[in-house]
């Protein structure tokens, strides 16, 4: 118990005395995991509106492939994205390995179905409600999903904000690509399982903190973001729920 | 599709199948310019997919559908669901997505909210407004569109007695103003009295009757037909 009290004293005043080490690990991974996630939104979103709104053979198979892909392991991410950046990958020529480009690479491609998923299941629910009446005006299946993934944007930003929470709370992928490397590629999760392995513990806990601040946050936001929909809505369709791992 | 210009629409020996299901039968509707005919029978009868075929939401099985070229149609729906914006900017889209300019169809959606007597509600959310209110705020869309063919489901099936009069009355006037045809369902007998010039009695996704509003309340098809003598007493919904 003495030295749970220990380590977490000690932790926090690496926090409190903006300890340069720690807080470069935070910096970065935020940065990697907000990368990531523009990017895997950029897609996912677009994506996701298209198979919330269109008909097509295979649509089944495809959302099965999706859903599938929302339980992907991370480290299978991390050996994929490996494989394909390493020296005798089709993407090896890049030299993006044991960098953050690689990290913000694994991250996305990690996050991306979870985009997809959720944001097709948003604009399928909108389109049944939204769609017969969309279709009677002539918008095509395209602007119908423009304007249904515009009608929930605020279930697809707290799709965002889950996208995130996943991204930043990853720790096997960038573990994979990124190598790790001090002052580098190392970000809070792969830190945090270095320094516990070391016996590091005030840092590892002071990372943890402040990864469980960053999550708190996250759903604060969401939570916050549903009662702000009630109020100035009325009744509605819940946004997705937070799915932050 | 071809066109026979004596009549707005034409279905023609109209099928729709879902799966197994037989949702309409070997249909067959002509309605001319200007008539307001009205689609009777009990749930599942096959009011709505005649409905959404006459509009082209739904593709048929077999048979045709034919419109005259000068045709523009617009259907309300019977639950207005209503997008996340306010109810001007509702009104407008629906223009909009008919090729009308932003900035016009923001004055011809005014215009309309006017018409429905929601002009002080323009900048309010669509979504907060009364059962009734988002009804006639979809009336007021359908009736910004200018069309000459207007499809309605059901549209006071969900609505108190208030909110049933003042859709109702705003449809006559409507009606009233302008040579437009309408076909809509309904339970409502009383309202079909009220609206239509020819009704349309439909069971199990056959055409069982076809008849002027009149007739169709004085002649005895219950006699033939046990389930129509059932609905027309109310007794089977």
């Amino acid at each position: 118990m003495t030295t749970f009290t220990d380590t977490a004293l000690t932790s926090l005043q690496l926090l409190t005395q903006f300890d340069p080490l720690l807080w470069s690990i935070v910096g970065r991974s935020l940065w990697v995991s907000v990368l990531a996630t523009v990017l895997a939104c950029s897609l996912g979103l677009v994506l996701g509106a298209w198979l919330g709104v269109s008909r097509f053979a295979g649509r089944d198979v495809l959302l099965t492939v999706l859903n599938t892909l929302l339980a992907l392991p991370s480290v299978v991410v991390g050996l994929l994205i490996y494989l394909l950046l390493s020296r005798t990958g089709p993407l090896g020529h890049l030299g993006w390995l044991f960098s953050l480009k690689a990290m913000v690479l694994a991250q996305a491609v990690l996050v991306l179905p979870v985009v997809t998923a959720l944001t097709r299941q948003c604009v399928e629910d909108a389109e049944r409600n939204h769609g017969e009446q969309l279709q009677s005006l002539g918008a095509k299946p395209w602007l119908r999903s423009v304007l249904l993934a515009w009608d929930e944007r605020y279930a697809l930003l707290t799709v965002l904000i889950a996208a995130f929470g996943r991204a930043i709370s990853e720790v096997g992928a960038v573990m994979v690509v990124g190598g790790n490397i001090e002052g580098f590629t190392r970000v809070m999760t792969t830190a945090i399982a270095l320094e516990t392995s070391k016996g590091d513990l005030p840092l590892a806990l002071a990372l943890g903190f402040v990864l469980m601040s960053v999550v708190l946050l996250l759903n604060a936001c969401i939570s916050a973001l549903r009662r702000w929909r009630q109020r100035t809505d009325g009744a509605g369709s819940e946004p997705v729920q937070g799915v932050l791992a | 599709m071809t066109t026979d210009v004596r009549d707005a629409l034409h279905l023609r020996d109209v099928s729709v199948q879902f799966n197994t299901h037989l949702a309409l039968h070997g249909v067959n509707l002509h309605i001319k310019a200007g008539e307001r005919v009205a689609l009777v029978g009990a749930n599942g009868s096959g009011k709505s997919t005649l409905l959404r075929v006459a509009h082209g939401l739904l593709k048929v099985s077999a048979g045709q559908v034919s419109e005259a070229s000068d045709v523009k149609q617009a259907m309300v729906f019977q639950r207005p669901h209503m997008l996340r914006t306010s109810a001007l900017r509702f009104v407008a889209l629906g223009l909009w997505l008919q090729g009308t300019a932003w900035r016009e169809a923001h004055a011809r959606a005014m215009h309309a909210l006017e018409r429905v007597g929601l002009q002080d509600m323009a900048e309010r959310s669509a979504r907060t407004l009364s059962g009734g209110q988002q009804q006639r705020l979809a009336l007021a869309r359908a009736w910004g569109l200018q069309p000459n063919f207007v499809l309605l489901d059901e549209p006071t099936s969900s609505f108190d007695t208030k909110a049933k009069r003042e859709v109702e009355r705003l449809l006559a006037e409507w009606v009233a103003a302008s040579h437009v045809s309408l076909l809509f369902s309904s339970h409502n007998l009383g309202q079909v009295k009220r609206l239509a010039t020819r009704v349309i009695y439909l069971e199990a996704g056959r055409v069982l009757a076809d008849l002027p509003v009149e007739e169709f309340f004085n002649q005895p098809l219950g006699e033939s037909h046990p389930e129509a003598h059932l609905f027309l007493k109310g007794e089977l919904g």
